[in-house]
């Protein structure tokens, strides 16, 4: 039987695939060290953008909600973890109860957002989203006093970095003779994490709840009537995308050991939202690749337009930061312009992007 | 009561200045129901376009101020209609068909993009508008030190007003206006009707553009600042006093934005002293003995001021979705 022996052969195909993936992730780092340890710790941020971008994809790609403010929850996930492993209060819990904490609060403010605004939907929920994230950075600017709760604008240092038993993730050690710098136990470490977190994404891609936020946003009316609690989906997904912020933020607060209002601005928003988009908004594997392109071309630029301008021009002309941010403006005008599904569509946004076009 | 009346003062200056860019939001929303996200990048251009002008005329050239401010706003009309003209033709009349999330997230990367432009043109530093017209206070109150108001204020409110007017005039009383209003109720019935929608749209952007120019030259002339960025913040807010109004409502936005200024000055004004932890004092000795140190114990300063925007936006939203002036339209947004 011939198709028999197709699958078997494909299915063995699939688990080659998967190894050879698994050996490449595994010494990535190790590879990248050698080109200078700048590119792990690139790395390490792309993979803090994936954690952003599938967080973000539940809420814009899965439930079609689009939240502007999503930054605001990378910033609460953040200050927890700062404020709780800090000298700065002068405690310093152990990051694995941290992260829960962080992303439960994430998970209330998804919720606190989420109820006033769920009923409005489209252009009305964005602009909301949009002030709840400005609204956050204000707060997180200014509650130095009467009582100095965040620190204001000079942010708050010395953040603990996370420690698993005698490995602390900041320093470099020797394990058979190789040393293992801090960027590199932090990759594996994060490489673990957004194991987790894709295979939670694909797994809720097809799940009820998948489905459900699916119908949501395809026809809400249509989805009530099918018996959908709408309001309670698309909270779980604000909640949910919240939650993911969370955690990354709290991870980002370890690795960086700085954190200031200043990083959680409408910017960075507009950046996840950009890898959402670019990638193919509701395609797990699609907003993975749109995380890792926008935070690696950018880098790849900057080593070489910065160069190159001073090599034609003898001065900087373009900062390599306008470079970046122009980059993600046109990756969001273009794609929703010539592929509006992303680079990789999933199959039904696609269809629903492309067939009411004139 | 001078506090009060010197914040409403306040209030209305910036209120007026939110009035004319919610227009140029309403406008567009009551015509294709989209909101253009880039709108306040487009004031931004009218700040930044009238600043080059009136630095390169003020510079010896001894002209009048007056003319100088008048040829800065004539050279930052023009550029801002063609920026607005260019923004429907390429971001927003391909996209009129597609899904509502497609338009919205072109505008958002336009906006970037607009930003980052002008901030290689303009540079990343804040820029100091030039004070060509000598700043007058004229004192309203009866007792010195109490309620005033400068000549730029005047200005501000009275040109506005008189934009404002123009406006209502355009929508109410020429040909044109009628096609926008025919288009606005039903594109398909008004094409019928021999009207180009292509070219009505277009117009209406140009027009609320021109409008986002002058308020540009208002805001930069009050707070005697361009910035690359300033245009996101008020744009937030001229839309938040465009919801706030009635969005697709003409009169609405003006009364929106008027409503919002006021709301803001005073916030800013008085949360302070409403937040002020020692007007528990009568509760609390230890309370009191703290505050007979130091008797500043506010929990929410004026620096909490863009924050009323906010919640003006999400209170609209979430009791009156239509606005203060607008009818209910049910699953529009």
């Amino acid at each position: 039987m011939p198709g028999l022996i197709d699958a078997r052969h494909r299915k063995r195909l699939a688990w080659a695939g998967v190894v050879v993936v698994a050996i490449v992730l595994a010494i990535l780092p190790f590879a990248l060290a050698q080109v200078g340890t700048a590119w792990v710790r690139i790395t390490n941020t792309a993979i803090l953008y994936v954690f952003l971008a599938l967080g973000l994809n539940i809420v814009v790609g899965f439930a079609g909600l689009l939240d502007l403010g999503y930054i605001a929850f990378y910033a609460v996930g953040a200050y927890v973890y700062a404020l709780l492993a800090s000298p700065h209060f002068n405690l310093h819990l152990p990051f694995w109860i941290i992260l829960p904490i962080g992303a439960a609060l994430a998970c209330v403010f998804g919720v606190l957002l989420g109820t006033p605004t769920l009923k409005l939907r489209g252009d009305y929920l964005a602009i909301v989203t949009l002030g709840f994230g400005e609204i956050i950075r204000i707060f997180l600017n200014n509650l130095a006093r009467p009582v100095n709760i965040t620190n204001g604008p000079q942010g708050i240092a010395q953040i603990d970095p996370v420690r698993i038993g005698d490995i602390n993730f900041a320093t470099t050690q020797q394990v058979l003779g190789v040393a293992v710098t801090g960027p590199i136990k932090y990759y594996y470490l994060l490489l673990l994490l957004m194991i987790a977190v894709v295979a939670i994404n694909v797994r809720l891609q097809d799940s009820r709840i998948g489905r459900a936020w699916e119908a949501v946003r395809e026809d809400e009316v249509a989805a009530r009537a099918m018996g959908i609690n709408t309001r309670n989906i698309k909270l779980l997904a604000f909640a949910m995308g919240a939650s993911f912020g969370g955690v990354a933020g709290g991870m980002f607060s370890a690795i960086q050991g700085f954190i200031s209002p200043e990083s959680f601005g409408l910017v960075e928003s507009v950046m996840v939202l950009a890898m959402v988009v670019l990638g193919g908004m509701g395609n797990v594997w699609g907003v993975i690749l749109g995380a890792i392109l926008l935070s690696f071309v950018p880098e790849i630029l900057r080593y070489t337009v910065e160069p190159a301008q001073k090599a034609i021009f003898g001065r900087l002309l373009l900062e390599p930061e306008v470079i970046r941010m122009l980059l993600f403006g046109f990756a969001l005008v273009l794609m929703m312009l010539f592929r509006p599904a992303g680079i990789v569509p999933s199959s039904v946004r696609k269809r629903e992007l492309e067939s009411r076009r004139a | 009561m001078d506090t009060f009346l010197q914040q409403i003062i306040n209030g209305l200056t910036l209120g007026s200045v939110y009035a004319i860019v919610a227009l140029g939001y309403t406008m567009v929303y009551g015509i294709i129901q989209l909101i253009n996200f880039a709108h306040g990048e487009v004031v931004m251009i009218g700040a930044m376009v009238a600043y080059s002008t009136i630095v390169a005329l003020s510079g010896g050239t001894g002209l009048p101020p007056a003319l100088v401010l008048a040829s800065g706003v004539a050279a930052a009309i023009p550029v801002c209609m063609a920026v607005g003209y260019a923004l429907e033709r390429v971001a927003y009349r391909p996209l009129r068909h597609a899904p509502r999330l497609a338009p919205l997230i072109t505008a958002i990367g336009l906006s970037i993009i607009l930003q980052h432009l002008a901030l290689i043109v303009w540079s990343r530093n804040p820029l100091p508008y030039p004070q060509i017209i000598a700043t007058v206070t004229y004192q309203i109150t009866a007792t010195a030190g109490g309620a005033t108001i400068t000549n730029v204020q005047i200005a501000i409110i009275g040109g506005s007003l008189a934009t404002m007017a123009l406006l209502l005039f355009l929508v109410y009383r020429t040909k044109l206006g009628i096609a926008m209003r025919a288009v606005a109720q039903n594109q398909q019935v008004a094409g019928l009707m021999g009207i180009d929608i292509n070219r009505v749209i277009s117009l209406t952007f140009v027009i609320g553009a021109g409008l986002a120019a002058i308020a540009g030259v208002m805001v930069g002339s009050y707070y005697g600042i361009a910035h690359y960025q300033m245009g996101f913040i008020l744009g937030l807010k001229a839309f938040s006093a465009a919801v706030l109004g009635g969005i697709g409502n003409l009169g609405g936005a003006m009364l929106g934005g008027l409503l919002l200024g006021i709301i803001e000055a005073l916030g800013a004004g008085y949360v302070g002293d409403l937040t002020n932890l020692c007007n528990l004092s009568g509760w609390s000795t230890a309370l009191a003995q703290r505050c007979a140190v130091d008797s500043n114990l506010t929990l929410f300063g004026s620096n909490y001021q863009d924050v009323f925007a906010f919640l003006v936006l999400i209170a609209v939203l979430v009791f009156r979705p239509s606005g203060l002036l607008g009818e209910r339209v049910s699953d529009r947004a």
